[in-house]
């Protein structure tokens, strides 16, 4: 029985992605005809900056079991630093998950080029067989 | 000016002129052997001898560094005595040096066949050192290296290198060779980094050139790594020739400031380097060359006028033309580099119409892709061209032929017949991969571009518009972003101009309305905002003491709104709203 409704059950991943980089990458896996995982659930932002925190801890509320966020790779960002600044804040973020009692494993900061669309693919892929591994989100009231 | 008397003409010259000037400008001609123009007269040969009568003084003199000073002088420069004394010296140069055309040459012209001396230093060579000295002053006094000198004296004199070694200070500049009359002096080694080059090289032979006829702007330009004039300051003889003064060795490249509203990006390919696959053998065995040196020597203006030449400057019995050197090639690169499977083929037909030589073709698939192309395929298999399917695996000299001409061995697998195959070639043609620039990553970082997988530019959607990048107002075109042929290449720089053009029509640029705003009244005056726009958009309004954000310099990144703390920023078309409500609808489902 159980063994049925883990194979039912299948994580739901929210995807930050931004504009010029991530979200062209994962356009080019699609063009590409390039099998990525049927889990992420993509929200565009102009750049990876642009996610506050608030967005993370709401996705997780709303019954997301993974969070990925996609940038430009350092020195690439289209806004020149916008991504130094994610970097800062989904470090910090991982210490409130960690508290919160949310695996921080579950919140991923991915550097996808827009060219690199087989980084897209497997990234995703992986992502989904980790959080497979560390089953659904349980959160308490 | 001061007026001579030559042979009888009086002729006009100007104070200073030598002998030998002065009667070339009379037509009279004064045997020389050690002479030039480009430096100091050395007066080694003596051949020059003429004689000067001053009253009913008689003197002999050599004309080549006599100058001429005073009115009225007389000049005899064929008289019996100087007919001796010429023979005598033209007489010990052939019985030293028989087999020298020059001194051959010379002893015919003033009526010495056999020498009457027996000479100790008989040297039987044809290209013998006749110790004329040319080489040594124009190394002084031209090139300024001066790194050639005599050593030791009477029969054993020699022109040397100091320590008789190759040393640094010899810039290579083939000047030697150059004014050598016998050919004694040879540059025998191709050397693509610097200096002369061997007379087969297939490129540029001066430092000042037009690289080919068509080249545009047909003006000559000058390669600063082997002038002479910027190794050493010496030479400089070309801006003594050109008339309007045109040379400038002092000038530069220059930065210069242009401010324009969008860039087209044709900054083309390279070719692959040959030399990092030693098994071809390009530059280390002869006739070994790339497709666009044959390309070189196929132009009409080119270093053999069109003809098709070993290095030895015979016919070549057969030539081989390989396909796909690094492209298709996963040590190299994985894509096809698409022109080269039809100019191979011209190739094939140009070397079957210009000479009678076997043509092989080594291909991994034939991709006549293009509008006649398949046609002109066709017509190439009905001309008798060899086509074999399968990679080359090395090339190698063989010198074991019937006629002790070496060839080229060429190892490969022909898969239509599943054999291993040797074929011996006169000439092989490689057609190297067409690659990005090498400084492709850094104008990538200047324009704030992508680069594909494989390093060329990345174009904003492979179908759908292949010609801008995501930087807008920023355009691609041509090699720049993939290997292509003219005829791709002309339709996409046509449709970028086009694109480009129909924004200046416009007369005005529409903005991405993505902005960043401050809602005042929710605005604390914190700041933290201000540091984090890496554009300078965000500035404190004082006097209301609230951040105010610069709709013109914001581009919208959304970084501030992320950050502000009381949620006064909002990002037009991201709203926190908008993107909350995104996550909802995503997660309902």
């Amino acid at each position: 029985m159980s063994t049925t409704k883990e194979k039912s059950w299948s994580p739901r991943i929210v995807a930050f992605l931004c504009n010029w980089c991530t979200y062209t990458g994962a356009d080019l896996a699609g063009v590409s005809r390039l099998k990525s995982s049927p889990s992420v659930r993509v929200i565009r932002t102009m750049c990876s900056g642009r996610v506050d925190p608030t967005f993370v801890l709401k996705a997780f509320k709303l019954g997301a079991d993974g969070v990925m966020i996609g940038g430009c790779h350092i020195g690439d960002c289209h806004y020149s630093e916008g991504n130094f600044k994610t970097l800062r804040r989904v470090e910090m973020l991982k210490i409130l998950l960690d508290q919160y009692g949310i695996d921080p494993r579950r919140l991923r900061l991915e550097w996808i080029s827009a060219s690199e669309g087989d980084k897209y693919a497997h990234t995703t892929l992986d992502f989904e067989q980790q959080l497979r591994e560390l089953g659904p989100l349980q959160l308490t009231e | 000016m001061i007026t001579v008397n030559i042979d009888g003409k009086d002729i006009q010259v100007a104070e200073e002129t030598t002998i030998v000037k002065a009667a070339e400008s009379a037509g009279i001609w004064i045997p020389t052997m050690c002479y030039s123009e480009l430096f100091e007269p050395y007066g080694i040969c003596r051949l020059c001898s003429v004689e000067i009568i001053r009253g009913k003084r008689t003197r002999i003199v050599t004309a080549c560094n006599y100058p001429l000073r005073e009115n009225g002088l007389k000049i005899r420069t064929n008289s019996p005595v100087i007919q001796e004394i010429r023979k005598v010296l033209i007489e010990l140069m052939l019985s030293r040096w028989p087999n020298v055309p020059v001194v051959k040459n010379m002893a015919a012209s003033l009526g010495v066949i056999e020498p009457k001396f027996v000479s100790l230093e008989r040297d039987e060579a044809e290209d013998a050192c006749i110790l004329c000295g040319m080489c040594v002053n124009i190394c002084r006094d031209v090139v300024k290296a001066n790194i050639l000198g005599f050593a030791n004296r009477g029969i054993k004199r020699e022109v040397v290198l100091p320590y008789e070694k190759m040393n640094s200070e010899c810039i290579v500049c083939g000047a030697c060779a150059y004014v050598c009359p016998t050919g004694h002096i040879k540059i025998k080694s191709l050397d693509y980094e610097r200096g002369a080059v061997a007379d087969w090289y297939l490129g540029p032979k001066t430092a000042i050139n037009i690289p080919t006829l068509q080249a545009v702007p047909r003006v000559p330009k000058i390669d600063e790594e082997s002038c002479i004039k910027t190794q050493t300051g010496g030479c400089g003889i070309c801006s003594t020739y050109c008339e309007p003064e045109a040379i400038n060795y002092e000038d530069k490249d220059e930065e210069v400031e242009i401010e324009v509203g969008q860039i087209l990006l044709a900054t083309g390919f390279q070719l692959i380097d040959l030399k990092q696959m030693p098994q071809y053998g390009y530059g280390r065995l002869d006739n070994v060359y790339s497709s666009l040196e044959f390309e070189h020597m196929l132009n009409s203006t080119g270093p053999t006028g069109g003809l098709v030449k070993c290095k030895d400057g015979s016919e070549p019995r057969a030539v081989g033309i390989i396909h796909c050197i690094g492209s298709r090639d996963e040590n190299y690169h994985k894509y096809c580099s698409r022109v080269c499977c039809m100019y191979a083929l011209k190739f094939a037909h140009l070397v079957k119409d210009r000479t009678k030589a076997e043509v092989y073709q080594f291909y991994i698939d034939m991709r006549a892709f293009g509008k006649g192309y398949e046609e002109f395929y066709k017509r190439l298999l009905d001309e008798g061209v060899n086509m074999i399917r399968g990679k080359v695996a090395e090339i190698a000299e063989v010198h074991s032929g019937s006629d002790g001409k070496p060839y080229l061995l060429v190892k490969c697998e022909d898969t239509l017949i599943g054999k291993f195959r040797e074929i011996a070639l006169d000439m092989v043609i490689l057609c190297p991969a067409i690659e990005p620039q090498f400084d492709a990553a850094d104008v990538k970082k200047i324009f704030s571009i992508s680069q594909s997988p494989d390093k060329f530019f990345l174009e904003r959607h492979p179908k759908l518009d292949p010609i801008s990048t995501m930087t807008d107002g920023v355009f691609i075109a041509g090699c720049a972003q993939g290997p292509k042929d003219i005829p791709d290449s002309v339709a996409q720089a046509s449709a970028a101009a086009a694109r480009m053009l129909s924004l200046i029509s416009l007369g005005e640029v529409a903005l991405d309305p993505v902005k960043a705003e401050v809602v005042d009244e929710y605005c604390s005056g914190c700041r933290i905002c201000n540091n984090l726009c890496p554009y300078g958009a965000i500035s404190f309004v004082d006097d209301k003491k609230i951040s105010n954000i610069n709709e013109m310099l914001c581009k919208g990144c959304g970084t501030c709104v992320a950050a502000c703390p009381a949620s006064a920023i909002t990002g037009k078309g991201f709203t926190d709203m908008q993107i909350l409500s995104e996550i909802e609808g995503l997660l309902s489902i």
